[in-house]
């Protein structure tokens, strides 16, 4: 062997010359067998360095190891033996046109050309939009129907296909095809201007604002001299726990509109507004956009804002507890809940599903915990499996959550909040190095991955938003499930398109 | 049923008397953004130049609302001096021009087509067309449905088929993979016809402009009746322009 996969700590730079580089076949071997053993991909991507393409490979067991080496043009496909590469490989097929020979489901993620100029792996010619080279998996037999759903969907959400195979009202496979919010964004973030960055960071999913934001800001820190004081390190905090409120209290109240129990929906549906009210009372939007930037963030905390936190959390806290309850102890919602679109641990395991997806499934994974930055380490982050997989798992998983969040709060509020706001628009990067950031954004894990070459320009920007890892636990929810109850499926998740799409 | 009813009694009734009663927002919330005249052209040169949107120009001293994603750089970077933001969230116009603002915005009310107020003033159903961007403008959209602002009670819906509407409400930079579909909806609306870009992603691109995959600015595709300013728009610009507009 000529070397191996190392350790790399959550959001340090790495001098790229000292990044493990082995030889194809080294690096396929190690991964899979890290994987097969238990591991996890947190990012598996091409890059082309000085006229070379290469591959990099972030793995995690109870740490995190990186290895790249060459990218051959064909390779036998990891996927065929070891189902969590599956998408990634259609990634990087996709992204350089690269073969991963024998991938069960090889097919286009987001319809577009790679960036080489190459013949496209899937045969479309880009030149046309949405061109259709993608057979759909079907089902044969006399009674079998198919049910084709979006782009357009029917409520204001966001554009996707959705390709049901039924037998009766029962769906026997799903298949779902995104890529129709694709925006170029990794692109965008390696060629514009550096003062965008910030910008585009936020706007890759909206409702993960801050998540996206705190990621790309602490992958600029590790790369600059640039750090954030322990007040703006709070508040990021604070600004990661109030999106996860205003998003799971959303979820909560979209789960009971989908099984027409309207007043929790109604009650919920406000209480989120209030939350995305405290983010805007901290930095001006609703959404926490303009709150962080490299080196810090561009809000503080007073004592008044913060007073007022406190009591509106306060007044909501026994509210949300009584919704809460309204919801989980009605036998009609549970009737619902329970047993639908159960998602075995085994399934979920193999999906890779991460973040309360994953732990309504038993995989306890929670990056808060595991690889804590910002001010998690200071605070105690239970742990939350359960079981049973299905959508009363998902649910309750997201109760649990909601009334830890309001205590990691209230605690952080309990204490004083000092920082320096910044601006940070100019930064210079550190010359051919590489970080990769992982944090727990409310759907789950997320990372941004950035290279820099010897002049410290961006090289490649990679972003893993967790809903990559969770479409796939949507489409197998639904098997064997009723088709009507896909809504309550596709809410119990509540995955990002536009996240996905980049 | 007495959980029910308990919690019926705790949460009230929380619907906003808007617009008989002004609603005041946030003392950080950025809204309409004024230009001070008298700022040296040194400093309004800075400002547009850290203006990560390049959304100012500073000869003219103008911003442009529909590329602004009003994070408020220039106002701190100036000090208040050169830019300074209002609470006024009274943002939308009916002509792309009247975006190129220093601080004044023309009355929108007189602005509108008359017709539509005539035939939408009492009803209006709207078919919402995601097309890119980052979710964001949809959910201040979907907000407007809550108790709070209940769009519902001004005769305005968000319907699920472009058959039964009476427009469409385009977010997001109209993506390549997004364009068919979203001309596909259009088409399905009868005429006559009304079309709201809502965010400055559909206004001009927003964060995404320069990108190939993306277009920038709606108006280029369709014709385009509303402009509603912001990354995303408040809720409250979202509800005064529709009923500015229609009613
Ligand atoms: S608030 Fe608007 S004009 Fe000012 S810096 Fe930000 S994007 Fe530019
Ligand atoms: S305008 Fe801003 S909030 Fe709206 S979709 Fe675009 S990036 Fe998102």
């Amino acid at each position: 062997m000529t070397g191996s996969f190392v350790e790399i700590l959550n959001s340090a730079a790495f001098h790229r010359p000292r990044l493990p580089h082995l030889p194809f076949a080294d690096f396929r071997k190690q991964a899979l067998d890290i994987v097969a053993s238990g591991g996890k991909v947190v990012q598996f991507f091409g890059y082309t360095d000085g006229g070379i393409d290469k591959l990099l490979a972030v793995l995690r067991t109870d740490k995190l190891l990186v290895a790249g080496c060459d990218a051959p043009e064909v390779y036998p496909s990891f996927t065929s033996q070891c189902e969590p590469f599956h998408l990634f490989e259609r990634e990087i097929a996709e992204q350089f046109g690269i073969l991963p020979e024998g991938h069960p489901w090889l097919k286009m993620v987001r319809y577009h050309s790679n960036c080489r100029g190459r013949a496209d792996v899937f045969g479309n010619d880009y030149k046309e939009d949405i061109p259709g080279n993608y057979p759909y998996y079907s089902v044969t037999g006399e009674e079998i129907h198919e049910v084709a759903v979006g782009p357009v969907h029917a409520g204001v959400i966001e554009p996707g296909h959705f390709r049901f195979n039924c037998i009766g009202e029962r769906v026997l496979h799903l298949e779902i095809q995104l890529g129709y919010q694709h925006r170029g964004i990794e692109t965008l973030m390696q060629k514009a201007d550096p003062k965008r960055l910030p910008v585009i960071a936020e706007s890759i999913a909206g409702d993960t604002t801050v998540g996206h934001g705190v990621s790309m800001a602490q992958a600029i820190e590790a790369l600059t001299s640039v750090q954030p004081d322990a007040g703006a390190k709070m508040i990021r905090t604070i600004g990661l726990e109030l999106e996860r409120l205003a998003n799971h209290i959303g979820d909560m109240g979209a789960l009971s509109g989908d099984v027409a129990f309207l007043p929790p929906a109604n009650y919920f549906g406000r209480i989120r507004g209030d939350f995305l009210n405290m983010t805007l009372l901290i930095c001006g939007n609703r959404l926490g956009k303009g709150l962080v930037r490299p080196g810090g963030v561009r809000f503080s905390i007073d004592s008044e804002i913060s007073r007022t936190l406190t009591e509106r959390i306060k007044e909501l806290e026994p509210q949300i507890r009584h919704v809460l309850d309204l919801l989980l102890l009605t036998p009609g919602a549970l009737a619902r809940f329970e047993g639908c679109g159960a998602v075995s641990h085994d399934a979920a395991g193999k999906l890779g599903l991460v973040g309360p997806a994953g732990r309504a499934s038993g995989l306890s994974y929670d990056a808060r915990r595991c690889f804590p930055k910002e001010y998690y380490a200071h605070l105690n982050i239970p742990q939350n499996p359960k079981s049973t997989g299905d959508v009363f798992a998902r649910a309750k998983v997201r109760a649990d959550e909601i009334m830890q969040s309001i205590q990691i709060i209230r605690s952080l509020l309990s204490r004083p909040i000092e920082t320096r706001c910044v601006e940070g628009s100019n930064f210079d990067l550190a010359p051919s190095s590489f970080v990769v950031t992982v944090n727990e954004a409310w759907r789950g894990e997320l990372s941004h991955c950035v290279l820099t070459d010897a002049d410290g320009r961006i090289l490649r920007y990679k972003i893993k938003d967790p809903s990559f890892h969770n479409w796939n636990g949507l489409a197998m929810s639904l098997r064997n499930t009723g088709i009507s109850d896909f809504p309550l499926n596709n809410k119990s998740f509540n995955l990002s398109y536009c996240g996905f799409d980049l | 049923m007495f959980t029910t009813l308990k919690n019926r009694f705790e949460q009230g009734c929380r619907t906003s008397a808007y617009p008989k009663v002004p609603v005041e927002l946030a003392s950080r919330y950025r809204g309409l953004p004024r230009i001070v005249p008298e700022a040296s052209a040194e400093l309004a040169a800075r400002c547009a130049e850290i203006c990560p949107q390049d959304a100012i120009d500073p000869v003219r001293r103008l911003i442009d609302l529909g590329r602004c994603v009003f994070c408020g750089t220039c106002e701190r970077i100036s000090k208040g001096a050169f830019v300074s933001f209002t609470r006024n969230f009274e943002l939308s116009v009916a002509e792309k021009d009247h975006l190129l603002t220093a601080g004044t915005l023309p009355d929108l009310a007189k602005h509108s087509r008359q017709h539509f107020k005539r035939l939408f003033g009492r009803s209006l159903q709207l078919r919402q067309v995601s097309a890119g961007g980052c979710n964001g403008c949809e959910v201040d959209l979907n907000v407007l449905a809550t108790p709070f602002f209940d769009l519902a009670r001004f005769g305005i819906n968000f319907v699920a088929s472009p058959r039964h509407a009476d427009g469409i409400v385009v977010t997001g930079p109209v993506s390549r993979n997004m364009k068919q579909a979203l001309l596909d909806t259009y088409e399905a609306v009868p005429a006559p016809k009304v079309v709201i870009a809502v965010g400055s992603c559909a206004i001009t691109g927003g964060p995404f402009r320069g990108s190939p995959e993306i277009t920038e600015g709606l108006d280029t595709l369709l014709p385009v009746d509303l402009f509603i300013p912001g990354c995303p728009p408040h809720p409250m610009t979202n509800l005064h322009a529709l009923l500015k507009f229609f009613k």
